[in-house]
């Protein structure tokens, strides 16, 4: 019997598979980056009608967050700040300035100034503020540090891993309740006595905590759960309701 | 020295092998067929143009598989709503039809790793169609499966993989299970069914005339030559992969029987399932096999290599597995009875005087656990419209069981206000009749473009492949002697 596949095609075999295999882990790696939102949504800034300067108003002005999103810790959706809230301060400083015109034209008109609006909760996803910024989540975990925007961006995934990540080890996250707002807020500035005398100490911990020079985020996100008896919901339905 | 004390063992066996003894075994391959006759037969089934039946019938079996395809693309625009299911009876026929299915593909695996790890050289003529059928039969069995979940394009969520939403699936599901025990039986068996087809290959690969077959067969072959490398090679390849595939055998039915076990349902929630099932699916699977072979040997004139000595062993199996089965439908009874258990006394009460009362009376008891005793006759075993008959009963029983072990548990729930019917649709009927389509219309591209018998196996069995076989001439001689001395 004749040949009849050439010589060179006893390689080919080899040489498919290897391609093949770079393809295959290539797309894999790929897929991994580019799809998923740690990639497709963070970093996100559209152009607002309004350039809002969070850092100016918050890390100069000295401005909590509920001043304008007033509703974030008494209901389920946090709100956007109407132009009364605005015109609040805006009818005494800054009167003039060009930026501002599309708020002063809403103040005269009634219509809303129309926000880009940046993170969008599926609408199969049951999401409470008021149910997190009351038991130690800040703004800034989901957020981020948005004192320090000019312009406010997406900072964080918002993907369902990310959540969990939070549901399945909360003692990584929790702060008082009196630092939800703070959003520069580190574990180490917490003072230890008073933390202690506050909340106390996880049942299993040995030593006395109140002796120690400073807490991790770990101490103090795991006395505040068992204080606060936290358990947040892992089942399907806690979320997808 | 050593040549000198096995030589005359040699001679002696050679000898006694030669004469006519009246315990001697029935020849695997009848009227003393040699190699060549071998690879002219079954070769010449694909060689030759495909007769006028076989593309009226592959017309018939497209066409039915065409409108079956046309019924899960409807069913998966529309949603599972066009099957009949509802509450109570949330599994009715797709899982009926996935059993039924998949049990069908235990009797190829059995056939070509089982047998071949027990030495049991009869199973060279029927294990490359027995396993082709399992592998169309596993094709059928996953549709059911992968479309009921109703949204198919998350299918995906069954697969381990890494993921944005930071969960796997749930590893205590038995229906993860069985995605996991259906698709490695898949891809062993895929494995198994091809490292075996190799030297067929090669072989038809050799004999193709046409340039599109040769360099098709050429690829499939692999680059084979029958060399001893490469003989040693395949051997090897193939011990293992039955190895692999002799628990998988056992295994995936049980995986299967898991789903209903580990439920809480009366009737489902059994301890026997797993062999049970096992039993069930061999039995099944064996009464396919020869549904497919008795009209495949006798079309292509093959009654020398399927003879009926294999016809008869394979009806014992089904003799033996169906009074199994038999057994364990009498043990669920004993158990209702003996457990006390008000629940399951009412399920199996129900299972034979409730609405469902024929499917139990002619599928389980006439067609599964009567109809099989036939075979205790050899008359009866011999006699191939008997061992049809049956096969065809089998068939159907075993569909019909499945049905009763599903619906039949869920159809009377717990609470009286709950209880319903099941009543299929057009497109429960019809994806039932495509899957038919499917697996026939593979079949018959099968036995058309690669050799139904495996060749190679087939004459490792004849008496000419036996080191030890002498040439017909010295054997006259040989003969003859013996003749002369007694």
């Amino acid at each position: 019997m004749a040949n009849f596949f050439p010589r060179w095609s006893n390689w080919l075999p080899l040489k498919i598979s290897i391609c093949g295999t770079f393809i295959v882990c290539g797309l894999t790696a790929g897929t991994w980056y580019y799809i998923t939102p740690k990639y497709t949504r963070v970093g996100y800034q559209p152009i607002q009608p309004v350039p809002f300067p969070h850092d100016l108003h918050v890390s100069q002005l000295g401005m909590d967050c509920r001043y304008c999103h007033s509703f974030v810790d008494v209901a389920a959706a946090s709100n956007l700040p109407n132009t009364q809230t605005c015109m609040a301060c805006h009818t005494q400083v800054q009167k003039d300035n060009p930026k501002l015109e599309p708020v002063r034209a809403s103040w005269k008109t009634g219509q809303p100034i129309e926000w880009v609006q940046l993170h969008r909760t599926p609408d199969y996803v049951y999401y409470d503020h008021s149910a997190h910024v009351n038991r130690g989540i800040s703004c800034a975990n989901c957020h981020g540090p948005v004192n320090h925007m000019p312009v406010v961006y997406h900072a964080k995934p918002h993907s369902m891993a990310w959540c969990l990540e939070c549901h399945r080890h909360p003692e990584n996250f929790l702060r008082p309740e009196t630092q939800i707002t703070n959003l520069d807020w580190k574990p180490e500035q917490e003072n230890v006595a008073s933390f202690v005398a506050k909340y106390g100490q996880p049942a299993d911990a040995k030593d006395d905590w109140s002796k120690k020079q400073k807490l991790t985020q770990r101490e103090i996100g795991q006395t505040l759960k068992e204080r606060w008896n936290i358990q947040p919901p892992l089942n399907c339905q806690g979320c997808h309701r | 020295m050593d040549g000198a004390t096995t030589a005359p063992d040699v001679i002696e066996g050679e000898a006694s092998a030669s004469v006519e003894r009246p315990l001697a075994r029935v020849p695997l391959v009848l009227n003393k067929r040699n190699f060549s006759w071998i690879t002219e037969r079954i070769s010449g089934v694909i060689e030759a143009n495909a007769p006028r039946w076989w593309w009226v019938a592959f017309a018939i079996t497209s066409m039915v598989a065409m409108f079956g395809l046309f019924c899960l693309g409807y069913q998966i625009s529309t949603g599972v709503g066009t099957w009949g299911l509802n509450h109570p009876v949330g599994w009715a026929w797709d899982i009926t039809n996935f059993v039924f299915w998949i049990g069908i593909g235990h009797a190829g695996t059995l056939i070509s790793a089982i047998l071949f790890l027990l030495r049991q050289k009869w199973r060279t003529s029927i294990n490359r169609a027995a396993e082709a059928m399992t592998l169309f039969a596993v094709i059928c069995a996953a549709i059911f499966p992968g479309v009921h979940v109703g949204r198919v394009w998350m299918a995906w969520y069954l697969a381990p993989l890494p993921n944005n939403y930071g969960i796997w699936p749930n590893f205590r599901s038995p229906l993860l299970w069985d995605v996991f025990a259906v698709s490695t039986y898949f891809s062993v068996s895929v494995l198994f069914w091809y490292t075996g087809l190799i030297p067929d290959l090669a072989t038809l690969r050799d004999r193709a005339t046409t340039k599109i077959k040769k360099f098709l067969y050429g690829i499939f072959a692999v680059g084979w030559r029958g060399s001893n490398r490469n003989w040693r090679h395949y051997e090897m390849a193939y011990l293992l992969l039955a190895g692999l595939s002799t628990p998988l055998v056992l295994s995936v039915h049980s995986v299967v029987s898991f789903d209903f076990a580990t439920s809480i349902i009366p009737t489902w929630h059994t301890t026997i399932f797993p062999p049970y099932f096992v039993a069930g699916a061999i039995f099944g699977g064996f009464a396919m096999v020869l549904t497919l072979l008795i009209p495949a040997r006798a079309i292509y004139k093959l009654q020398d290599i399927i003879t009926p000595q294999h016809i008869d062993k394979m009806a014992k199996v089904i003799l033996l597995t169906g009074s199994i089965v038999g057994y364990a439908y009498a043990m669920e009874f004993f158990v209702a009875w003996y457990s006390g258990n008000q629940y399951e006394k009412f399920a199996f009460y129900n299972r034979i005087f409730g609405p469902y009362w024929w499917y139990w009376w002619v599928g389980m008891l006439f067609c599964n656990t009567v109809s099989p005793q036939l075979f205790w006759f050899k008359r009866f075993r011999q006699n191939i419209y008997v061992v049809y008959f049956v096969c065809m009963c089998v068939n159907t029983g075993m569909w019909f069981e499945r049905f009763i072990i599903i619906v039949g548990g869920l159809h009377r729930d717990f609470l009286p206000s709950s209880w319903g019917m099941f009543y299929p649709t057009w497109v429960d009927i019809w994806t039932f009749i495509g899957t038919f389509g499917i697996f026939t219309s593979l079949f018959l591209l099968f036995i058309r473009y690669l050799p139904m018998i495996a060749m190679s196996e087939v004459k490792i069995v004849l008496p000419e492949a036996n080191p030890h076989h002498a040439s017909p001439a010295e054997h006259h001689t040989v003969a003859a002697g013996g003749k002369e001395r007694t």
